[in-house]
Parts: C-alpha cells; structure tokens; sequence
C-alpha cells in the first residue's frame, strides 16, 4: 500500500465523511458482537439445561417417595424431599453400599497402581533404553492397539479357570501390572521428549539406570502419569463387563455391578434405584473437580474419551 | 533369536548394562502382551474352529461354527442388524452434536470454560447409573420425557419398551456422553490457523463459506479420528444394550448386540468355541471398517504434506 496517499491533506468534504461514519461503525460492529455473544451463550446455555437435566432428575426422582417418581403431572420438585431415602439406600436389601464403594475403591485403585507401575517402566524402557530387539517389540505393542478387547477376553477367561481363580480379584487385577498398550504408547511419546543430555549427564556422574528413571525422568512426566491414573481411574470404576463376568460372591461387587443387581431385584423402587446411581456417579463428579486439569488435558493430548 | 544373540556380543560392557536395564523395565509388559494379548488371539481363533464347552477339551469342527453363525443362527442376523443400525445412527449424530458443541465452544470469551465443564460432566456418570436414568426419565408411562413431548403437543413414545424405539433411546443416551469428543472437536478448532481465517474473511467469505472451506478441511484428521473411535466403540456397546435388554435383547430381540451375543454363548451357554467364532468376526469386521474409512479418508482428509511430491 502507498503511504503517501495519507500524508497529503485530503479535501474537508472528503476527509469529513469517513471521520463522521467512523464511530457509528464501530458501535454497529459492537451490536453485532454483542447479539453474537447474547445468542451463543443462550444457545449454550440451552444445550447445558438439556446436559445437566438427566442429573437433576436423578437428584429429585431419589428425593421422591415411591408413588411421586411418576406422577402425572410432572413433579419438577417433591412436595416433600425424602432426604432419609439417601440414607435409606446405604443399607437396602441385597445393595450392602458401603461395601459395594469398598470395592469399587479397591477395584480402581489398584488397578490404577499397576497400570502406572508397569506403563511407566515400559514407556521408559521403549523410548530410552537401548536393547536388542526393541523396535521390533514396539512395533508389536503397537499392533496390539488395534486389537478389539473381545478377541482376547474368551483365551484369558479360559486361562484364568485353569488357574482356578475365577471368581477371585486375580483376574480383574492381574493384567493391569503387565501394562496396557495404549498408555505404554503414549508413556514413550512423553519421555522421547525429554533432552538426551539429561540421561546422559546423569550417566557420567555415575547414577543407575533405575535411578535415572526414578529420580530424575518420573518427576518429569509427572502430568503424563497423572492423565494416566485419573483415566485408569474413572475406566476401572466404569467397568462392568470384566467384573460380571469373573465376580460371583455379592459381596465382592464393585458399584455398577451392585446397581445392576439391585435394578434386577428391586425393579419398581424407581426412587431408591435414583439414590443408589446418585451415590455412585457421586465419588467420580468429586474427582473430577479435584483433578479436573487433568480430565481436559488428557482427553486434548491424547484423545481419550471419559 | 540368533541376530539378537549376535548385537549382544558385540555391545561394550556400558552398552550391555543399558540394555539389561532396557528389558527388565519392558519385562513385565513383554509377560502381560504374550499372556493377554497375542497368546489370546492365537487361541481365539483356534477356538473358532473347535466346540469347547470348557469342561470337555476343544473338538476340532473345521468351519461349522461359521457355517452356523451365517446360515443357522438367527439371533446372529439379529445382532449384527442391531449393531449396525446402532452404530449407523450413534456415529453420525454422534459426530454433528459433539462438532456443533465444540464450534459453539470455540470463542475466548468469560465463562465458557463451565459450559465445557458441564458438556463433559456426563461423561462421568456410570454407564449403568446413567442407563438407569435414562430409564427414569424415558418412562413410557410417566417418564419427563413423554410428558415433555406431550407438552409440545407431540405423541408420548414408548422409548426403551418399544421395539422400534429401543434403538434411537440408545443412541439418544449415547449422545448424552458426547462431552469427551467435543473436547477431541474443541483442540482441533484451537489449532485452525487463525490467520487464514481472517484473510478469507477480508476476500469476503461468509460464515458458511469459511467453515466449510477452511475449517472443515482443517478439522478433517480430527473428525477421521472420532469417526474410527466412534465406529470401534458403537460396534462394541455392551453395559448399556445388556442393562436395557439382558442376555435376551428385550423388548423383541431389538437390543441384542453382538457384543451381548458373545456373552450370552461364552458365559451363559459356555459354548466357547461358538463364541469365538463371533468374537473373530466381529473383530474382522471392525478392521475391514477401520481400513476402508482411512482408505476413502485420502479424499477428503486434509494432510498438510502433499501426497503428490
């Protein structure tokens, strides 16, 4: 563009208009933006009452008592919340809950040491570690990414009976200490990142190879690891296929085996059965929020879906 | 083993150090990937090709398991019709609702960070905690939902306990766990190139024009991702179908995925070899998908290298 256009002194009728249009653009732009704003965050406000709905009727259908859970007309709120039945619910028939939370919690947690554990080591191993044979095996690990979990559920099933520890936490446990692929992917994709001289420095000065993972590489993939337990987490607690097919004792029910069963036994309670998923999806909201960084991050980096 | 055998002698002893160190850290994923994984899927097909009811040895039938499963077993078209039609509904709204969030989201403006928080909340909830509330407000009978439409004056539908509507419900609760993949939709909207927007903006494109010409393109790696993770995970779906409609696919078969179909053999009839066979062609299935989607992804996924040069 030719400054010099500007520098010469335009004629007062000419120079006058745009001086004089200038502000009531910018209060048109303004409107614009304005409406803009008013719109997107009504439309989002919209699709947030449509989201949050399901946990609201959650919430006062378990503050129901039984014959308001579907009453006609619509009760948006009881005449009369029955906070007892939240206490109620902790102790139903055949829904022990405090055990089925015991459960649940162990079920998750260790399943979420051991997959760190052993994801972490292999991460490590793949991305710095020079050994025979290790480009071929990664490969490998790769490959198993792509498998569907159905293809080698039957085999391990049959391989755990003729260990004869169906019906025991083993096989739900087990597996988590030898990794999953997909972590041990992502693992090795942090720890690539990291400077060679770091390792190398650490070398001259004469620390091990496991110190060197310990001390100095795990603190630096701290946010990897904790993506990693926060997911493992939330899955473990989600999972309901793995502990339907190997729990048989009751009292060894993880929570979303334990709402189930309670949905098969007491199939009208409608109310107490809102009270029971309230309690269980209650535990993981409030992980949620004390790890919330972690939840956004790991799905932006890495694509893993809740 | 012999070319391993031959780097190890010629390593210097450091060299020899880091590698021992090298296998023991990737030792117990080396024991978990040939117990759980390639151990199991050598068995699995194997055990598609034997009966086994795990009491007795596996039998050797040759092809009979498949045979069956295409010619004599209704409940397998039954299944597979079931998930296909799922995953045909689930994917695409799937993908339209989570990508209409994100470009909803896509703005730095004040609070909208509690707007992202709230889409994903759901994603949280149990699967068989929000299945049993989906059955609460979906209530064919007294269900806020029925009372909604009927509100609007729309007829009340019998969602969950009709056969034609168990399906749609599904993927209506489907996409109520659509938060994750809006966030996935939400990063790929930040890395659209700011500047081209803004040029194409001057040249006098519109909204319309802009996001069908920069940011769909751009977007495209994106929605390939969700789109093969969506079809892995709707060909899948198995806590919510078997909660609605058990081993038996109530009401009428119509929520008997496969998924619920290999669990109804292998762990109720403990016809092993049967369900394999499923299992195995199911997973055929999946990886036949998979390759044609990226196959027909060259023609309209957008790689900043040109595949030409």
């Amino acid at each position: 563009m030719e400054k010099t256009v500007f520098t010469e002194p335009l004629p007062d009728s000419l120079a006058a208009a745009p001086r004089a249009n200038l502000p009531a653009r910018r209060i048109a732009g303004r409107n614009i933006r304005l409406a803009q704003s008013v719109v997107r965050y009504g439309l989002l406000s919209v699709v947030s009452l449509a989201f949050l709905l399901p946990f609201y009727w959650m919430t006062i259908s378990a503050l129901k008592d039984d014959e308001e859970v579907f009453a006609q007309p619509i009760e948006w709120f009881p005449a009369e919340p029955q906070w007892n039945n939240f206490i109620d619910v902790l102790d139903y028939p055949g829904f022990p809950f405090w055990r089925f939370m015991l459960n649940s919690t162990f079920y998750a947690s260790v399943v979420t040491i051991g997959t760190v554990l052993s994801c972490a080591a292999a991460g490590y191993g793949f991305a710095r570690l020079r050994f025979p044979g290790r480009d071929l095996l990664f490969m490998l690990t790769v490959a198993c990414l792509m498998i569907p979990g159905i293809v080698t559920f039957i085999p391990t099933f049959i391989l755990f009976r003729s260990l004869g520890i169906l019906g025991s936490w083993w096989p739900l446990l087990l597996p988590a200490f030898c990794g999953s692929p997909f972590f041990i992917f992502m693992m090795r994709q942090f720890y690539i990142g990291i400077p060679q001289e770091l390792s190398d420095a650490a070398r001259v000065d004469g620390a091990g190879e496991f110190r060197i993972f310990a001390q100095i590489m795990l603190p630096l993939v701290r946010p990897a690891l904790l993506v990693m337990a926060v997911f493992t987490f939330l899955w473990t607690w989600h999972d309901f296929f793995g502990p339907l097919v190997y729990l048989s004792n009751r009292d060894m029910y993880p929570l979303s085996l334990g709402l189930h069963s309670f949905r098969s036994q007491h199939d009208t309670d409608w109310n107490m059965m809102m009270a029971a998923a309230t309690i269980s999806t209650l535990p993981l909201i409030v992980i949620f929020f004390l790890a919330q960084r972690y939840f956004l991050e790991g799905v932006r980096l890495t694509g893993i879906k809740g | 083993m012999i070319p391993v055998m031959r780097d190890w002698q010629r390593m210097s002893a450091i060299q020899r150090r880091q590698a021992r160190a090298g296998l023991l850290f990737v030792l117990p994923w080396l024991i978990g990937m040939t117990l759980f994984m390639l151990y199991p899927i050598v068995a699995s097909l194997y055990f598609s090709f034997t009966d086994y009811t795990v009491l007795e040895r596996p039998r050797w039938v040759g092809f009979e398991n498949y045979e069956t499963l295409l010619t004599n077993d209704p409940s397998f078209r039954i299944a597979v019709a079931n998930s296909l039609i799922y995953a045909l509904m689930a994917v695409p709204t799937g993908l339209i609702v989570s990508l209409g969030l994100a470009l909803l989201l896509n703005f730095n403006e004040r609070y909208i960070g509690v707007y992202r928080t709230l889409f994903y909340l759901p994603s949280l909830a149990p699967p068989v905690a929000g299945t049993v509330i989906f059955l609460v407000l979906f209530n064919p009978q007294g269900g806020l939902m029925n009372a909604i439409l009927e509100g609007v004056g729309l007829q009340r539908v019998g969602w969950f306990e009709d056969p034609d509507w168990s399906k749609p419900s599904l993927v209506l609760l489907s996409l109520w766990g659509v938060g994750a993949g809006t966030l996935i939709f939400l990063a790929g909207l930040k890395e659209v190139p700011q500047s081209l927007l803004e040029s194409a903006s001057i040249d006098g494109a519109n909204v319309f024009q802009r996001f069908w010409h920069i940011t769909i393109p751009m977007l495209s790696p994106v929605i390939l991702f969700n789109l093969v993770m969506g079809v892995i995970s709707s060909f899948q779906v198995f806590t919510q179908a078997f909660v609605i409609g058990g081993t038996t696919g109530r009401p009428l078969e119509s929520t008997l995925m496969v998924m619920v179909l290999i669990y109804r053999n292998a762990f109720r009839y403990f016809k092993m070899g049967y369900a394999s066979a499923i299992a195995v062609a199911l997973a055929a299935v999946i990886l036949v998908v998979t390759v044609v989607i990226f196959r027909v992804a060259r023609s309209w996924v957008f790689s900043e290298v040109d595949p030409a040069t």
